[in-house]
């Protein structure tokens, strides 16, 4: 997903599968225990256990599972690309794709540029910087369902409620938020930007401490002004991790499940049905039984645009990030 | 890329050096002085209505009797306060058994979490295994597979496991170990434990001591910032989840508050609802201020390993 994720792969498996030194002429049973094979297979074994059982096998039964037909009362049957041909039928994928693209879009340009601007801004402030990231982080500590249920209540259509009843203050009108099909979308990236801009807020000043001072020192000799050195110095020198966020940022919006579920359950009008709901749909929507391979399928479905999109992404980008 | 120990030095070095974008020599210039005064206070205003404001307003909304709150959400208490709606909500919800759940739940996360992510680092980096680059290169390929997509093969494996024939549906195993399985975790500690100092270890092997000792003696108590960030984290998840609950935990007195909020909704009071609301959200605001430089040092740190 990140270059340097990359990089560290190789150097991570040369050096733990170089081994301690030594020449061993044979392995026997008893050599294996001697040389402590007994204390690394203790510790390795939870890790092993629980990563085969709730990672890896999961994953390889999801691909098998996008084949079959699978009810959990009948052995699953083989059913070929089936399930695959009825998720793109199904007059509700296109639906569901659209809104995933628009949210992630709209999330982009709500959520992308104000963390940055914030970052820039609280990494300029001179006495307790801390209280300005602990307020930029507050909204990340709440959990996901009191904050969407919260803001359930903010964006009460009737002219009395909260939103509505601050809107009047400046002589806007009453709005129907997530009630009308056009509005429902962008109140629900409004709050999921909410909950999420702070720990973007975080990295970005973590990444902005490692900006070397000198250059900013020459960019002032240099006679650079303000706006000059942001543009000039401090954009470059974070591009990795603004790329990085960025990328993240499109991974996890494209898997938005929660606010549509909770505030609108995918409407009106299937206007906030997005994939992961879909998704849900298939597999737990129906009390008749889930169609589980369907639901596999378009897992899988997302999972490969998901990973072609961020191959692309980092192609794209590579010549930029590496300079 | 060493982001410890090396990288936690050189960070607390600059928090303490003074910002670099605004030199001294600009700072003593009125004008930016006063357009970047302004520009804090701004943001300031901003993050406090914004960040703190409906956390506030939750708080007041809490104990204000409902028929206010209905009628006037921004008004400060017009008829006075309504702080039954706290014990009401506590005593016909029974919160105090959900807040239970929900505890049982983070610290049980916390100890398979932990236990998983510091046994498999330390074999890993200290125990170096045969087949140690095969293990961490599948641990990495898991970092791209959306967790939410697992969700369906993981509910079947659960409600219809593999060898053996009962349901783990309604068992807080269920949600426990597939926690546990995350590769962040693993790989964080595992950075961590490739730069403690080889020096150490040696020195323990050649007074004898063997890798449980190794382990329990030497390398855990050398991690514990390291641990106090993964604990954070693994506590604030837990109490943050939805979904995964709500699918395994069907028996109601088993669930923790966030699934039993979503689910009473229609049915309870707004006065109440609110304060059970503020209930839920109170925990993990407390722990955020008491251990804030944890969790944004998390932050960073998992946008720097991300990065």
């Amino acid at each position: 997903m990140t270059p340097k994720l990359e990089e560290m792969g190789p150097a991570l498996t040369t050096e733990a599968a170089g081994g301690p030194s030594g020449v061993r002429l044979r392995r026997t049973p008893l050599t294996w225990v001697q040389q402590g094979g007994i204390g690394r297979l203790v510790f390795l074994l939870p890790l092993l256990l629980v990563f085969g059982a709730f990672s890896w096998y999961p994953i390889v039964r999801l691909v098998l599972m996008s084949f079959q037909y699978t009810n959990l009362v009948q052995p699953p049957t083989w059913v070929g690309l089936a399930n695959f041909s009825a998720v793109i039928h199904d007059p509700l994928f296109p639906i569901a794709v659209r809104n995933t693209a628009e949210f992630a879009g709209l999330a982009l340009v709500f959520g992308y540029p104000i963390p940055l601007i914030a970052a820039v801004l609280i990494s300029e402030v001179r006495s307790r910087r801390g209280l300005y990231s602990a307020l930029a982080y507050l909204p990340v500590v709440i959990p996901p369902v009191v904050s969407v249920l919260l803001w359930k209540t903010f964006y009460d259509a009737a002219p009395n409620g909260v939103f509505n009843t601050i809107l009047g203050w400046v002589g806007i009108g009453p709005q129907p938020w997530i009630q009308s099909q056009s509005a429902a979308l962008p109140s629900l990236v409004l709050e999921s930007t909410w909950a999420n801009a702070g720990s973007t807020v975080i990295i970005y000043l973590a990444a902005l401490t490692g900006v070397n001072r000198e250059l900013y020192e020459a960019a002032s000799v240099d006679g650079a002004g303000l706006w000059k050195k942001v543009w000039h110095v401090t954009l470059p020198q974070i591009r990795t991790v603004l790329l990085v966020t960025m990328i993240l940022q499109i991974i996890g919006t494209a898997q938005v499940f929660l606010e549509p579920y909770l505030f609108t359950l995918g409407g009106p009008a299937n206007s906030t049905l997005t994939v992961m709901l879909l998704i849900y749909d298939y597999a737990f929507g129906n009390s008749l039984g889930g169609d589980y391979g369907k639901a596999a399928a378009l897992s899988l479905m997302l999972v490969a645009f998901l990973a072609v999109f961020s191959l692309i992404y980092l192609r794209v980008t590579r010549s930029w990030s590496n300079q | 890329m060493s982001v410890f120990p090396l990288g936690r030095r050189r960070q607390r070095l600059h928090d303490a050096s003074p910002p670099a974008l605004v030199l001294e020599d600009d700072w003593s210039r009125p004008s930016v002085r006063w357009g970047l005064g302004t520009a804090h206070t701004v943001l300031l205003v901003l993050l406090v209505i914004i960040g703190l404001g409906p956390i506030l307003w939750l708080a007041k909304s809490a104990i204000t009797p409902t028929q206010d709150t209905l009628a006037t959400p921004l008004a400060l208490f017009p008829h006075g306060f309504a702080w039954s709606n706290l014990t009401d909500a506590w005593n016909t919800i029974d919160i105090g058994l959900y807040m239970w759940n929900t505890i049982v739940l983070a610290f049980g996360s916390l100890i398979a979490q932990i236990v998983v992510a510091t046994t498999g680092a330390y074999a890993l980096s200290a125990l170096r295994p045969k087949f140690g680059g095969v293990i961490m290169a599948l641990l990495l390929t898991t970092l791209f597979v959306p967790p939410v997509v697992l969700l369906v093969p993981l509910y079947v494996e659960i409600v219809h496991p593999p060898l053996i024939d009962h349901s783990f549906v309604n068992n807080y195993f269920a949600i426990w170990l597939p926690e546990a399985a995350s590769a962040f975790n693993v790989v964080l500690m595992k950075r961590f434990f490739d730069n403690l100092p080889r020096e150490i270890f040696e020195a323990a092997r050649i007074d004898g001591c063997g890798s449980f000792r190794l382990f329990f003696s030497i390398v855990l108590p050398m991690s514990r910032p390291i641990l106090g960030v993964v604990s954070i984290f693994a506590v604030l998840a837990s109490w943050k989840d939805y979904l995964w609950p709500l699918l395994v935990l069907g028996n109601t007195n088993l669930q923790p508050l966030s699934v039993r909020l979503y689910a009473i909704e229609d049915f309870t009071p707004l006065g109440y609802f609110l304060a059970a609301m503020l209930i839920t959200c109170i925990v993990p605001i407390i722990g955020f201020l008491v251990f804030q430089r944890g969790f944004l040092r998390g932050t960073g740190l998992s946008g720097a390993l991300k990065g």
